[in-house]
């Protein structure tokens, strides 16, 4: 269900403005990779190319290649409904669909695959996704309650329930715990954890405590300078690049002396 | 994530300022009050209005009523107003179903499939047909598009006459409720469209990317995230312009050949009348107590309407809880 995920020599464009440059790497299966870097310097960006969800940006574009399972997702016949179906996302705040029960909340992604599913696999599928986010004691009274009448955390696992009930090969995570109080993003970190034995993760976060704790890699995105794009510096395993990185400024942005 | 924090105001003149500012408050809280009470005066001095000039018809004997030409013999106002009804439901639903989906096509092209350009073009042109006077629709409505859909309505009533709301033979010319319905959807699209369109646009882009990111193409994104939240601004939309249907005098009374029965055949003539058009169509040559029964029938109508917005409501609030509004 994990896949490696191939990014060779990527640019971004917003219109003719070059948001990214030059990024490879290799995200491993089964693992977490966290994207570190100050504001602007394009780790979002780049996380949402991975899906290709920033072409929902009018005049966004990509050059290079992004492959997962010997397939390039920028292929001319690749249709990013399909790669978005493979590679779910968690957004910073928190967005179940507000008209939606709980359940339905859930199940938004599947019956958009598979119009047909029978009642008793629905309510299997159901308990099944929110018990993988850490989620089913705390709703399981309340299933047809709206998906907002949940607390932020509950509502943000309750979309990571939903990402991962259409059984992705990959998890985005866009500062998934950013709009959160300690808690519920411990709760998070914790479903991370464990998402890692079934899932690809690539996760953006502005806290370097929580990529030391949750993150297997990471990788740090920095900027020269404003208009400048943001690039690739470096990417080693976690622990080495908290202890011992390679390059002077990945130390000095881990260690707080900027960003 | 980088606006600047504003520079806080000084201290000193702040405190200072703070009685003039307060007395600004206190006058717009007091303007706006004012304006709120007024509209519910306007609507009591209406509603006054209707009961007090209605009052001798609605207590007048059935002789009396009879004395009245346009009145039936058994001088019951309730067997006149009846049909009146009947026909200005009917007129205002079909207006309602015919313009309701098309407004609703023409603000998502807006609000989400038109390319920027085209989309504002599109919303003044549609903005636009509000501005034509309905007099003008009903000239329009009776020489221009009577003619026209004849032979339309023809066909309709040929392949599924045996539908009894397009019981035939047509009527020739088509001064029959299709036509009314299908000028009245003209004249309701505008507002339909303008208020849909800003509802839609409000959709927050956090949802539209909630449903994009779990693979639904563009029209699955619109059914999954836009619609549900736009449902109860369409439904407020639909109200209003359900309102102006059921009001609408001059068309009607331009374009439909009047009757006073409960007949739902939409394209035969002479058989419904709406209240707007029949009291247009009989004030200038009523009796007082005619004119007191015309106005009965235009209380008739105001009930109509408040009920119709009520029910609206009532619709809207049944669902708050998934509303998106929290």
């Amino acid at each position: 269900m994990a896949q490696r995920i191939d990014v060779k020599d990527l640019d971004v464009y917003y219109g003719s403005f070059r948001a990214v440059a030059d990024v490879s790497m290799m995200i491993e299966p089964r693992s977490v990779t966290a994207l570190i870097g100050p504001s602007g310097c394009g780790k979002s960006t780049f996380l949402r190319t991975l899906n290709r969800m920033h072409e929902v940006i009018p005049g966004a574009r990509v050059e290079g290649t992004v492959t997962m399972d010997g397939v390039d997702l920028y292929g001319s016949d690749v249709d990013p409904v399909a790669v978005r179906r493979q590679i779910g996302m968690v957004f910073q705040r928190p967005n179940p669909f507000p008209t939606m029960s709980i359940a339905e909340n859930v199940l938004a992604g599947v019956r958009l695959n598979n119009r047909r599913i029978s009642k008793a696999d629905a309510e299997t599928l159901v308990e099944q996704s929110l018990q993988g986010a850490n989620l089913w004691k705390e709703v399981k009274d309340r299933l047809d309650r709206p998906g907002s009448s949940l607390s932020g955390g509950q509502q943000q696992r309750l979309c990571i329930a939903r990402a991962i009930a259409v059984k992705p090969q990959v998890l985005l995570m866009d500062e998934p715990a950013s709009a959160l109080d300690p808690i519920s993003t411990l709760a998070i970190e914790d479903l991370i954890a464990e998402l890692k034995n079934d899932y690809t993760i690539v996760i953006v976060t502005h806290n370097m405590q929580q990529a030391a704790r949750v993150s297997d890699r990471t990788a740090f995105f920095n900027i020269a300078g404003t208009g400048e794009p943001g690039r690739l510096i470096e990417m080693d395993d976690t622990r080495t690049m908290f202890s011992t990185p390679s390059v002077q400024a990945t130390e000095d942005y881990i260690s707080g002396r900027f960003g | 994530m980088t606006t600047e924090p504003t520079t806080p105001a000084a201290p000193a003149p702040a405190v200072r300022r703070a009685s003039t500012r307060d007395r600004a408050g206190r006058i717009f809280a007091g303007l706006s009050t004012g304006a709120g009470a007024l509209i519910l005066i306007v609507l009591a001095a209406v509603a006054g209005f209707l009961l007090l000039e209605a009052w001798p018809a609605l207590t007048a004997g059935a002789e009396e009523l009879t004395s009245i030409s346009w009145i039936p013999d058994d001088g019951s106002l309730l067997t006149y107003v009846g049909p009146l009804i009947f026909g200005t439901l009917v007129a205002a639903v079909l207006a309602l179903l015919l313009a309701v989906p098309v407004a609703i096509g023409i603000a998502l092209f807006i609000s989400h499939y038109a390319p920027r350009r085209l989309s504002s073009a599109l919303g003044y042109v549609v903005d636009l047909l509000a501005a034509i006077p309905s007099v003008v629709y009903g000239l329009w409505g009776g020489l221009v598009l009577a003619p026209l859909v004849q032979p339309v309505w023809q066909w309709l009533s040929e392949t599924l006459g045996w539908i009894p709301l397009f019981e035939g033979p047509a009527a020739t010319p088509a001064r029959v409720m299709m036509t009314v319905g299908v000028v009245l959807a003209v004249m309701i699209l505008p507002i339909i469209t303008a208020v849909s369109r800003e509802v839609f646009l409000q959709t927050p882009r956090l949802h539209e990317e909630a449903a994009l990111a779990l693979g639904a193409t563009r029209w699955e994104m619109v059914r999954m995230a836009v619609i549900p939240f736009g449902r109860s601004g369409v439904i407020s939309a639909s109200m209003l312009g359900l309102g102006r249907a059921l009001g609408e005098t001059m068309a009607v009374l331009m374009i439909l050949s009047p009757g006073l029965t409960y007949s739902l055949a939409l394209l035969l003539a002479g058989r419904q009348q709406t209240i707007a058009a029949n009291i247009a169509l009989q004030f200038p040559e009523a009796s007082p107590l005619g004119v007191s029964a015309l106005i009965a029938t235009g209380l008739a109508l105001f009930v109509i309407t408040l009920a119709v917005n009520m029910l609206a409501r009532w619709v809207v609030a049944r669902r708050a809880d998934f509303s998106g509004a929290n």
